[in-house]
């Protein structure tokens, strides 16, 4: 392996502007005139604005402007649009509400912008937000998905009947039916999968400028994919053409999905930036970001997966509403859809699935993806039921995983997918041992002398990321193409510069990228920049999220880096008149094989820029570009075991050990690797143990701040042990198949099997609080 | 309305520095706002996270919760002061060779409470302190494994450079 190649545990080339200080993000961009904007936002669930008085407003000390929705729509904003097109099973397409960026007649949540208030200072714009009156005439609401789907609930949207988005479904019904019927046993459970807040820990921020002689914008914006950002601005909401656009995502701190869809605020602020003449920054504060950015999760399901005499699966039943919030997010459609229902056969032969979606509007902020969408959902659904079998049947949990486990690839699922490869019994071995799982009754045994109750739960997930290919996903509605490129410039003194599309908002592109073209040329990482973010510098890129950078991101630049090779090999082999069949790459040199003759790659860069000796008819320069569109979904699975001591008389759980095997594929740097995983296994347990977004009966949203939601620190989660098995994907150069999600999709389910397994109770939901296990504690001896 | 300044007079990395600034101005403000220091971040509006953690006298603070007039007098260091141009404080080094941080944001508050918390602890410092002392500092990409593995490492650093004056 070589010091910066593929597989080394490099430290990150990026980590030094973070620990000194000297990271960009949005908020620390300072221009020249720069104003600030503020919001007033609707303080009820479901209102409608009779009227907004800004007269005492504009008095106020350094206020340039008030603008309201009604300007806005004046003025041909477009409305927020969901970019994925569902159809219910009856064939008529999903029912998408209309979504000014700020409400010119009706509020639908809280925190819902109606006005911005654009002054000269932060101090003054927010001092004149208090000063604009809203007349509200407050309507009823409809705060969960329970209360909306209710006969007579409050309606949303004039186009949504019953404020049903869709009623979708997947697989074969008849089939499914027909296979119950056979059935030795059924397992049927009923769950919630509670709803979340993303929480980067840098607010969303925009910084939008505009210049009236070019008539041309520049945005600054907290974004996971600035060009997809730059196409929704300027096709759907009409806020300038995409040649006058450019779209800037700098450092970005945490994404976690909620900073891929584009929001009504940076909308405003560009619009707001030309109504003023100024440049206009808005920062979100921590209460908006709770009240706005897209939430995740929220569904609520009945199942039933029937097993025949041998506890061999027969079929599912999946039947789930889904909360879509007040308006379809930018990708909403597609999470409890084809990102959840796809993956419902788990790591199993399941012969018939079949699932039905209702997506719901609520009077609350809208849902979207958040890290994992929609397969934290099944893994979470799915785990819970077969541990729920094993413990009806009295067999041991991890067998009855292993009886029912697909052994052979590819392997064609009821429900879309084809898994192309993967080894579960590979994970499960490996975690059964790494916890020393047939030394558990003894630990027990032990821990119940010490007064203490002892549980042991499994997750073996599998997901599916660098969701793709193009024209699959186009069959299914996505209203783009989910490919990736790269473009690779070989300076003329053979130091490189790589754009890609991906963008890292704490991945650490900047040095596993670098790592991959390191190691192709055997040169050090360091002579590598990595180039992001940018619209202006980077033709073009689909961004980060769903795991797809390695799988789609690293390929595309291994296709770029193969066409900059063989023009470098060219240019080697004619200068040392040799045969270009006998040129290798070997620490940074061409060389003629077998022989010592040799060109440094800076000679051979230089070569082609001067031009002087080229190849007849070559160009010169040495650059090269690649748009890589992968074949399939990549597929990472494993398993994670955790051990848990519930203190019977608090209900409060305590971390024993938690054991997470993952096959990822290829690993680039298996220390970035692992910072992945650790932080998705705390979100995870986060949703666990911790976290919820509370609603009133009244649509306030009683968590919105760090004082209410249960964010886990430190003190609330364990250290880690991982492993890795290695099944290489076969559908990309590099057989990576992506990291990003798997903690957060797979923790949930071993985390509450683990404290039903402790209590000897399976009724139990999440978050797992203290006060929801004791009840369930003695709820159980009862 | 009438919006009363006043001016304050402070040491900021060992520089003087003196402004004019509202009575509501919190030091969180004149940092990046009037001095430019955009490593003290803001994380929150309830002085929870602790993105904004800096030292006043020594000591780790969460700037968010200062007003300017409070810190009037002090000595007040932020993450781009922790160590001399171009070199690493322990903490800093310690970060960057764990795998302390991911997306950066949280990352100045950490590093400078974590100082702090050696300072306090010393050597006695191990997991379940860290992770005991970290409640006033929030991460959401780490999962605090490598947060955790990156402060022993530093406590053990530190130790060894003042064990060595």
């Amino acid at each position: 392996m070589k010091a910066d190649g593929i597989g080394a545990r490099l430290a990150r080339k990026e980590d030094k502007r973070f620990i000194t200080g000297k990271g960009r993000y949005v908020d620390d961009v300072r221009v020249h005139g720069m104003t600030y904007a503020h919001f007033v936002r609707s303080p009820h669930a479901h209102a409608r604005v009779k009227g907004i008085d800004i007269s005492e407003a504009m008095g106020r000390p350094g206020v340039l402007a008030v603008l309201t929705g009604r300007e806005l729509v004046d003025d041909k904003i477009g409305n927020l649009i969901c970019g994925w097109m569902v159809h219910s099973k009856d064939g008529s397409p999903m029912k998408m509400g209309a979504w000014p960026a700020m409400a010119p007649e009706t509020v639908r949540f809280v925190g819902q912008a109606v006005a911005v208030v654009i002054g000269e200072t932060r101090n003054q714009a927010r001092d004149g937000a208090e000063a604009v009156i809203v007349d509200y005439e407050v309507l009823p609401a409809a705060a969960d998905i329970k209360a909306a789907i209710a006969p007579g609930a409050p309606q949303l949207h004039p186009e949504a009947a019953g404020n049903a988005v869709f009623n979708w479904s997947i697989g074969d019904d008849k089939a499914v039916d027909a296979a119950m019927s056979k059935a030795a046993h059924k397992v049927t459970f009923e769950l919630e999968n509670n709803r979340l807040i993303p929480n980067a820990m840098e607010p969303r921020a925009a910084l939008a400028e505009y210049n009236e002689a070019e008539e041309h914008f520049t945005l600054h914006t907290t974004s996971q994919n600035p060009h997809v950002a730059r196409l929704v601005l300027s096709a759907f909401y009409n806020i300038a053409q995409e040649h006058k656009l450019r779209v800037i995502a700098p450092d970005v701190g945490g994404g976690f999905g909620s900073k891929i869809f584009i929001y009504p605020e940076e909308m405003v602020a560009l619009w707001a930036s030309k109504k003023v003449g100024r440049p206009v920054k808005w920062t979100s504060d921590r209460t908006e970001a709770f009240l706005t950015d897209a939430h995740g999760r929220d569904h609520l399901t009945k199942a039933t997966m029937a097993f025949d005499a041998n506890h061999k699966i027969l079929a599912l039943r999946v039947d789930t509403h889904a909360n879509f919030g007040a308006y379809m997010s930018l990708f909403s459609s597609s999470v409890p859809t084809y990102l959840y229902a796809t993956l419902l056969s788990g790591q199993y032969n399941i012969p018939n699935i079949y699932a039905e979606v209702t997506g719901v509007y609520t009077n609350t902020a809208p849902i979207d993806a958040y890290r994992g969408a929609g397969r934290p959902e099944a893994s979470y659904l799915l785990e819970r039921l077969i541990e729920t079998a094993a413990r009806t049947f009295k067999v041991d949990p991890a067998e009855l995983r292993r009886k029912n486990f697909i052994t052979s690839f590819p392997h064609q699922t009821p429900v879309i997918m084809a898994y192309d490869i993967g080894d579960f019994n590979a994970s499960l071995d490996a975690a059964l041992k790494e916890i020393d799982y047939a030394g558990f009754p003894a630990r027990k045994e032990k821990a119940k002398k010490e007064g203490k109750l002892r549980g042991i739960g499994f997750s073996c997930y599998i997901e599916a990321c660098g969701i793709a290919p193009s024209k699959a996903v186009g069959s299914l509605g996505a209203g783009v193409g989910l490919w990736e490129s790269a473009e690779v410039r070989v300076n003329p003194v053979g130091t490189i510069e790589v754009l890609t599309g991906s963008h890292s908002h704490g991945q650490g592109h900047e040095t596993t990228f670098a790592q991959v073209v390191a190691d192709r040329l055997g040169i050090p990482a360091n002579q590598i920049q990595i180039v992001h973010g940018d619209t202006d510098k980077v033709q073009f890129g689909m961004g980060t999220y769903g795991s797809r950078s390695g799988a789609v991101g690293i390929s595309a630049i291994v296709k770029a880096m193969e066409k900059v090779e063989a023009k470098a090999k060219k240019i080697a082999a004619h200068q040392l008149e040799a045969s270009e069949s006998d040129i290798v790459i070997e620490n940074g040199t061409f060389k003629v094989t077998g022989t010592d003759r040799l060109m440094p790659l800076a000679s051979v860069a230089l070569a082609a820029y001067t031009g002087h000796n080229l190849p007849d008819g070559m160009e010169p320069g040495l650059k090269e570009g690649a748009f890589y569109d992968p074949t399939n979904f990549t597929f990472p699975s494993g398993t994670y075991v955790c051990e848990v001591d519930v203190d019977a008389a608090t209900g409060k759980t305590s971390f024993v050990d938690f054991v997470a095997v993952d096959d990822f594929g290829r690993l680039i740097n298996p220390m970035i690797v692992e910072g992945q995983v650790h932080g998705g296994l705390v979100q995870g347990i986060g949703q666990a143990l911790l976290e919820r977004a509370v609603y009133d009966n009244s649509g306030q949203l009683v968590t919105a701040s760090y004082m209410d939601y249960a964010m886990p620190r430190a003190e609330d989660v364990p250290s880690f042990k991982l492993q890795h098995t290695t099944t290489l994907c076969p559908g990309n150069p590099l057989g990576i198949k992506g990291c990003g999600e798997a903690g957060a999709i797979g923790a949930p389910a071993a985390v509450i099997n683990a404290i039903t397994d402790a209590i000897g109770n399976n009724s139990l939901e999440m978050p797992a609080t203290p006060d929801r296990v004791w009840h369930a504690i003695q709820s159980g001896r009862a | 309305m009438t919006i009363v300044t006043r001016k304050v007079s402070l040491t900021v990395n060992g520089k003087a520095v003196s402004a004019d600034v509202e009575d509501r101005t919190l030091l969180v403000h004149l940092l990046r706002d009037n001095l430019g220091l955009t490593g003290t971040h803001v994380g929150c509006d309830t002085s929870q996270c602790g993105a904004c953690t800096v030292h006043i006298d020594g000591r780790a603070v969460k700037s968010c919760t200062v007003l300017v007039g409070q810190a009037d007098g002090s000595n007040v260091t932020t993450i781009e002061g922790l160590a001399g141009h171009n070199e690493l404080h322990p903490m800093q080094a310690a970060f960057r060779d764990n795998h302390g941080l991911q997306c950066g944001y949280c990352t100045p508050g950490m590093i400078m409470a974590a100082v702090d918390m050696v300072r306090r602890h010393g050597g006695k410092l191990d997991e379940a302190t860290v992770r005991q002392e970290l409640e006033g500092n929030i991460c959401r990409c780490t999962g605090y494994h490598n947060i955790v593995k990156s402060v022993l490492d530093a406590a053990g650093r530190m130790e060894m450079a003042s064990a060595a004056e």
